[in-house]
């Protein structure tokens, strides 16, 4: 994508020569900039260095004077312990994570979309109604519904299941409006005009004209509902209390609840539990960042 | 910005425009009557449905059942009126050491929070070499969970064997028990909120500052103007609506802080956030009500001040962040 190009190193060649010398100085960075930088790197990514090292000790050498900086080698031992660890069920946790969150994701997309385009390039009575509704409905903080919600799950015998985590987040007001904003720009009217023309239903305009012209978009919206799904602690603490049937967030909890604090084995699970992200990190990081940095220029 | 190019040039699908022609079995004009006019409802329609069984109807059913005193534990509900409003805010100190807790944290995290980004969206906003890679590393904490952050600096900051303590050592400081200060442990937990917080700020804030015309430093500059006088009288008032956006969201997310209190305490117990509930939010206060109370109307009431503080303050925030900005 685009959104990723640096600052355009083109400047307006009419510019004379003492002007463009200048304008470079203005921009140039100062030892000052990069001591603050490399000191942002360094803070930024010590934590996961730190959890490199302590997850590859044993709990005994994590908890020493001084504290060990350097990583040891029980890495593997660690990871099984937490794997085995019959309170966190950390592997029921990984997969009900994976099973949501996808699910989620997908949903996400394919309801964004849909609505998204409706809002951007169709015509309908109550459009800028509905789209109040929404916006609001971004506003409002879980927190304010979460006892009505539990004893909804309750009575749908929800509780301890993956539904109560999955089916109300199956669609958030914040992927309407990311894909109604891109299908405005991206989408040109007269191709959906031509379709029309050619006798495409509604639906065929969608999957003809408007998903293609979508899928960046889409993709950045996919990563970001992804990463947040996953991260998700409030309302699954809330509705799973049984540690038998968690996901990977509640799992760590399970492990920090545990009566013996075992920080190697702690370490070792939130490893387990980001390394997920991690990957998609390394992978679609520039996707991610031009998303963060696209939706809030436009916001 | 890139949007325009892609407008431009329309991807590859748009091709495929002679298949549907080749397609088109003509329908009845009255089923392409009916498709117009209801497609759309049926689009937007899963996000209402969702929406009105997920959402509006819990909130709605979170102001009735906070005129109750409904309780698990009771057989009956009765109507109380707004007497749970009136003693969650007249004889609750509980709830109002939650409410000093929590503001004090979102002070405590917010404020170096936004400062930090702007001066690392304002370095990243230079000229320099490996720009994806200081971006990424900066962005990198947003990938950790709450969860996985409360646990890293819990043990960050414990008091036996915690790196913090022990750099305090070095220096010639005695140790500190994060978790018995009160102010100690709203430090503890805003530096948690705002390593996972400041990256993501400081792209929001760089994306907002290369839309800002590369010619008003130039002039500023050949007036003389120093790049720190640039910043101040430049930079920060063409932030402005950005400023305002990172402040609401940061405010909307402040007040829910829940996570990383919590497990800030090991071991069973973390909800009461510290022995005296020096670090016990009010989201951890709400839950406190609603699970080991059971006083559910109770509880409601809790929620829904809650909400009300949330929008005031991020009311407050819009007008401060508007008045400041427009005196420069």
């Amino acid at each position: 994508m685009t959104t990723t190009t640096l600052r355009p190193p083109v400047r307006p060649a009419a510019k004379a020569p003492r002007d463009a010398h200048q304008a470079d100085r203005l921009w140039k960075a100062t030892p000052l900039t990069w001591f603050g930088l490399v000191l942002g790197v360094i803070l930024s990514l010590f934590p996961f260095y730190w959890m490199i090292v302590i997850a590859s000790r044993t709990n005994d050498a994590a908890n020493s004077w001084p504290p060990p900086f350097l990583p040891g080698g029980k890495l593997g031992e660690n990871i099984q312990r937490v794997l085995e660890n019959g309170d966190a069920n950390i592997v029921k946790g990984l997969m009900n994570s994976f099973l949501v969150s996808g699910t989620i994701t997908i949903a996400t997309v394919f309801f964004g979309s849909l609505a998204g385009f409706a809002f951007a390039k169709l015509r309908f009575r109550g459009k800028n109604a509905m789209l109040l509704v929404i916006l609001a409905s971004m506003m409002v903080p879980i927190q304010l519904g979460v006892l009505p919600l539990y004893i909804l799950m309750a009575e749908l015998d929800w509780l301890n299941t993956m539904p109560s985590v999955t089916v109300p987040f199956l669609i958030g007001g914040f992927g309407i409006f990311m894909m109604r904003q891109y299908a405005e720009q991206a989408v040109p009217n007269e191709l959906i005009e031509a379709a029309r023309v050619d006798g495409c239903s509604t639906w065929r305009v969608y999957w003809h004209v408007v998903v293609p012209a979508l899928r960046p978009a889409a993709a950045v919206l996919g990563l970001l509902t992804f990463m947040e799904q996953w991260n998700q602690f409030f309302w699954p603490f809330v509705v799973l209390a049984d540690p038998a049937n968690p996901t990977v967030q509640i799992s760590l909890r399970s492990l920090n609840t545990a009566y013996f604090a075992d920080n190697s084995q702690i370490f070792a699970g939130t490893l387990i539990a980001t390394l997920p992200l991690f990957i998609v990190f390394v992978l679609f990081g520039r996707q991610i960042i031009g998303g963060i940095m696209e939706g809030a220029v436009k916001s | 910005m890139s949007l325009d190019l892609d407008t431009a040039a329309p991807p590859g699908g748009g091709g495929d425009r002679a298949r549907p022609a080749r397609a088109a079995h003509r329908r009845p004009a009255s089923l392409t009557r009916l498709d117009l006019k209801y497609s759309p409802y049926l689009y937007v329609l899963p996000f209402f449905a969702i929406f009105a069984v997920f959402s509006a109807y819990p909130i709605g059913y979170t102001v009735w059942i906070a005129l109750t005193d409904r309780s698990p534990l009771n057989a009956t509900i009765s109507f109380v009126g707004l007497d749970n409003f009136v003693e969650l805010l007249t004889d609750d100190p509980q709830f109002w050491n939650a409410v000093v807790n929590t503001f004090g944290m979102f002070v405590l995290s917010t404020v170096p929070q936004l400062l930090l980004a702007l001066v690392l969206a304002n370095a990243l906003n230079r000229k320099l070499r490996a720009q994806t890679f200081f971006r990424m590393a900066i962005a990198m904490p947003i990938i950790t969970s709450t969860a996985v952050v409360a646990l890293i600096f819990s043990m960050i900051y414990a008091k036996d064997f915690g790196l913090v303590n022990w750099l305090l050592d070095l220096v010639g400081l005695g140790p500190i028990d994060w978790r018995a200060n009160r102010l100690a442990s709203w430090f503890a937990i805003s530096t948690m909120v705002d390593w996972r917080w400041v990256g993501y700020n400081a792209l929001i804030y760089l994306a907002a500052m290369q839309s800002i015309s590369k010619d008003m430093y130039e002039a500023a500059a050949l007036d003389g103007a120093s790049r720190r006088r640039q910043f101040w009288s430049i930079t920060i008032p063409q932030l402005r609506p950005t400023i305002i956006f990172t402040l609401i969201i940061s405010t909307i997310g402040g007040l829910q802080l829940f996570t990383e209190p919590l497990l800030f305490t090991s071991g069973s117990g973390g909800i009461s956030g510290g022995s005296e509930g020096q670090f016990q939010t009010i989201t951890m206060y709400l839950l406190d009500v609603m699970n080991t109370r059971f006083r559910w109307g109770y509880a409601g009431a809790v929620a829904l001040v809650l909400f009300l503080l949330i929008a005031l303050v991020s009311l407050v925030n819009y007008l401060l962040a508007r008045r400041i900005s427009s005196d420069k």
